[in-house]
């Protein structure tokens, strides 16, 4: 063996190419997106008790009621365990398993809508009651559920993104699925943020 | 081959022909509008910001030219009010941070021997961004409808009841525009960082210059958010009628000046670190040595950036907040100058112990330290409450805070231009022509702002149109106002300087200083591939070395060279040990798209015609749906089971 085949037999590309070494750019990528995205949402829960504690007295102010707790904890038995399947589906492409990958995101998209359609529920009932402009209460419970469930609704794109890729054929497999773990660490940061949010505006006030 | 060409022994002819057919772009009007390279796009974030930083330097001649006299009638109250305030906003957002954020898309994959950043489209796509954004803040000027709160934009004084117009939805809905670009780009810095150093370059081999841009990089993953939530906050209290800052509500005032600040301190150091940063890059040429106590510096860069975040109070010692807090931050904003005085002494120690070649960058840095360390003083001031109360809002702050941005930014990026000019252009600049620019600039500097801390203890408050000929008031404005004039003649020859360079300039070596890292082992210009073999690093300083040198030369391996593709190679987050090989993104005009796909956004946003705006959100899913969407390959390469 000459040394310049030893060499192109050894080098970095012949050794490398088989099985991804070490995180991809593309992972260290979005964990800085939701990094910084789970920076606003420290702010926006920040806001929350500024607002609250420096306002004093009542709260919710305004005569507002209490928030309700029956119908955010259905959401939170819908939206936490939809990652379960989502982790499901990665593990499986891991090891090549498409027909895992399918369903589990499958499973996924039905709970993350089934939260969304909980959440327009809430959303009309609440309505009656006060709005976005009813007063700061009004404007931060509006926002911060409105802002984590455009975050929900973003995921589920993701997902049906994916979806229609592994339905293809072709895009996924042991070796290539990058994409579907960096949409996995978004969906689970939506799911994670959730029960901040969950805290913050339905429990917190009851403390 | 041109002769500024250093014969690249290292790889042979056919794989730098390879090389060039895999990266080269030929000049087209797809490949102007699609180029992911990231020379390309650092020189156009260095031009696009120096536009910027011109419109914001004529605002603030308009201004200062209707205060040399008392009661001039030069400028109206609210064509004043517009000039400040995007004399600020342009200044800090649209010069400062894409300014230095383009030095580091030029310099950054040079300086860790790579080939490109991260993600070269997403690093396209911040350019674009920045640009429409920065056109659609200074659109409005024209228009009379710029904002015109100052560039802190407090409430009560820009809700919709007090500054009613588009004004202030233009700053609010253009830094939300802005910030994508500025989150986008220093994602890319981190990853670029991480991941793509030559083999070797352990973290304790990493330039200085790259330490401070990936800090910055980190501050603006933690600080911009809170600014992005306050603008948005103020954009929905203006437009859809919430009431986050309306006390009669149950909102708070005093929230946008929190949030605002918990961005607004941070960014100061997002807007000095990368300048000093330059400063350690540039000083080892014109001292003939390395800078001293680099893990010093590194620690106090890491220092900063983390204490940073927890001063921003001091912006607010005037809002009668309760004393324990001032005493909490005035303990900080006391702290932070102890990593800032260990960068300034290792420089100073540097200086003294190396040779000094003084040339027209090295002029720049002294100005630097003079001017910075005068900034800090009155820095050092205002973390005193009771002094604080004295003179806040007076021109003492715009004196304060000028010499510490002018100080802190210009003189460095100044040097910086001057020192990576032959590497950006391949020309040699005027060095005369360089001395009167720097002294011009200097004398003017002084001249003009510090006057400005008399006038300030004389009482004069910051943001005024005019004044009367109140004794001690009219002398000082007059003077600042000859030395900003002084000033601009400097910055002029500056610019003189850089044309006359690329016109006429005479052809630059590749290392025309003697510099210690790796961009300086590249051609100058550098080719499309940057490296035509991959260094490996073996210290600190790896062009002033012999192994790493020879890595690139007689020592070339064919796994450093990938001339197979548009290749290079990731290596481990810490050691720098290799990886793996990866094909890199060719150009593409994807990003053109989205950042346009953005600006009807925002544009449809300001004016309120939201089936616009959500068609233009549904295009800016639908571009990326595409940019990602994976290539189809066969399984046998996926490794698919079942």
């Amino acid at each position: 063996m000459s040394n310049r085949s030893l060499a192109a037999a050894t080098s970095t590309e012949a050794l490398t190419t088989e099985l991804p070494a070490g995180r991809s750019t593309g992972w260290w990528g979005m964990v800085m997106f939701v990094t910084t995205e789970a920076t606003l949402f420290a702010c926006l829960l920040g806001s929350y008790f500024y607002l609250r504690f420096q306002h004093g007295g009542e709260w919710p102010p305004g005569g507002i009621e209490q928030p309700k707790l029956l119908r955010p904890l259905v959401m939170t038995a819908v939206l936490l365990p939809s990652s379960l399947p989502m982790i499901w589906a990665e593990r499986g492409i891991r090891r090549g398993d498409r027909r895992r990958l399918r369903y589990g995101l499958a499973t996924t998209l039905l709970l993350g809508s089934a939260f969304l359609a909980l959440q327009a529920t809430e959303y009309a009932e609440l309505f009656h009651e006060f709005t976005l402009t009813t007063n700061a209460y009004g404007s931060l419970f509006f926002v911060i559920t409105g802002f984590h469930g455009l975050h929900v609704l973003i995921g589920l794109t993701m997902l049906s993104w994916l979806l229609a890729a592994a339905l293809r054929g072709g895009s996924f497999g042991a070796h290539r699925h990058d994409r579907v773990r960096n949409a996995a660490i978004y969906w689970h940061f939506v799911d994670a943020v959730w029960a901040a949010i969950l805290f913050t505006i339905y429990l917190s006030p009851r403390l | 081959m041109s002769t500024t060409t250093a014969p690249p022994p290292g790889a042979s002819q056919e794989d730098l022909a390879r090389l060039e057919a895999h990266w080269g772009e030929r000049a087209s009007l797809r490949s102007w509008f699609g180029t992911v390279d990231h020379k390309r796009i650092g020189r156009r974030y260095l031009v696009t910001a120096s536009l910027f930083f011109v419109l914001a330097g004529i605002s603030a001649l308009a201004m200062r030219t209707q205060l040399a006299r008392p009661e001039s009638s030069l400028l109206s109250p609210e064509e004043y009010n517009q000039l400040f305030t995007m004399h600020g906003t342009a200044m800090i957002f649209l010069f400062a941070t894409p300014m230095l954020f383009g030095f580091g898309n030029f310099l950054v994959p040079l300086m860790i021997g790579s080939r490109d950043m991260a993600f070269p489209k997403l690093n396209a796509l911040g350019y674009w961004v920045f640009l429409f954004a920065g056109l659609f803040m200074w659109a409005s000027l024209p228009f009379g409808a710029a904002p015109n709160g100052g560039w802190f934009a407090y409430v009560p004084l820009t809700d919709d009841r007090n500054t009613p117009g588009l004004h202030m939805d233009v700053y609010t809905l253009g830094l939300l525009f802005l910030g994508i670009a500025t989150t986008a780009g220093s994602i890319n810095f981190i990853v670029t960082a991480l991941k793509l150093r030559a083999p070797g370059m352990s973290l304790n081999r990493v330039p200085l210059f790259v330490w401070a841009i990936v800090a910055t990089a980190f501050m603006v993953i933690f600080a911009l958010p809170a600014l992005n939530l306050d603008n948005a906050m103020l954009f929905l209290d203006r437009r859809f009628g919430t009431h986050f800052f309306d006390p009669e509500a149950a909102g708070n005032v005093l929230l946008w000046q929190h949030l605002f600040w918990i961005f607004g301190h941070p960014d100061v150091y997002i807007i000095v670190m990368p300048a000093l940063g330059i400063v350690s890059a540039v000083l080892p040429a014109f001292t003939r040595r390395g800078v001293v106590g680099y893990v010093l510096i590194v620690l106090a860069i890491v220092s900063i950036a983390i204490i940073s975040f927890g001063v921003w109070v001091h912006h607010m010692f005037a809002t009668g907040l309760p004393h324990l807090s001032y005493s909490f931050f005035s303990a900080a904003s006391t702290i932070i100058t102890i990593p800032s005085g260990i960068q300034i002494f290792a420089w100073l120690a540097t200086m003294l112990l190396g040779r000094l070649v003084v040339r027209v960058p090295l002029l720049f840095l002294i100005g630097f330290i003079v001017t910075f360390v005068l900034g800090g003083f009155t820095g050092a001031m205002f973390a005193l409450t009771a002094f604080d109360q004295q003179v806040t809002d007076s021109y003492f702050v715009v004196a304060h805070f000028h010499y510490v941005l002018i100080g802190g930014a210009v003189f460095p990026i100044l040097a910086g231009i001057y020192y990576w000019l032959p590497k950006m252009t391949g020309r040699m600049y005027h060095e005369g022509l360089g001395k009167w620019a720097f002294w011009l600039f200097f004398t003017g500097m002084q001249v003009a702002f510090f006057p400005m801390h008399l006038s300030g203890l004389f009482g004069m408050p910051r943001r005024v149109y005019t004044y009367r000929d109140e004794p001690g008031w009219d002398v000082w404005n007059l003077v600042s106002t000859i030395g900003a004039y002084i000033l601009a003649v400097g910055l002029l020859l500056v610019l003189i300087g850089v044309v006359h360079a690329i016109r006429r300039g005479r052809p630059a070596p590749p290392d025309p200083w003697g510099g210690d890292t790796l961009e300086w082992s590249t051609d100058s210009p550098p080719r499309p591939y940057n490296f035509p073999v991959l260094p490996q690093v073996h210290s600190l300083h790896p062009t002033w070395d012999q192994p790493s040198r020879s890595s690139m030369a007689e020592d070339a391996t064919a796994d450093r060279i990938l001339a197979d593709g548009r290749r290079t190679l990731f290596t481990s987050e810490l050691d720098g040990r290799r990886e793996r090989v990866v094909e890199m993104p060719e150009a593409s005009v994807q990003p053109l798209l989205l950042a346009l796909a953005m600006l009807v956004f925002f544009t449809a946003m300001l004016f309120a015609w939201y089936p616009f705006a959500a068609a233009a959100a549904v295009a800016v899913a639908v571009t990326i749906a595409v940019w990602l969407w994976p290539p189809r390959r066969p399984e046998e390469e996926l490794g698919v089971v079942r």
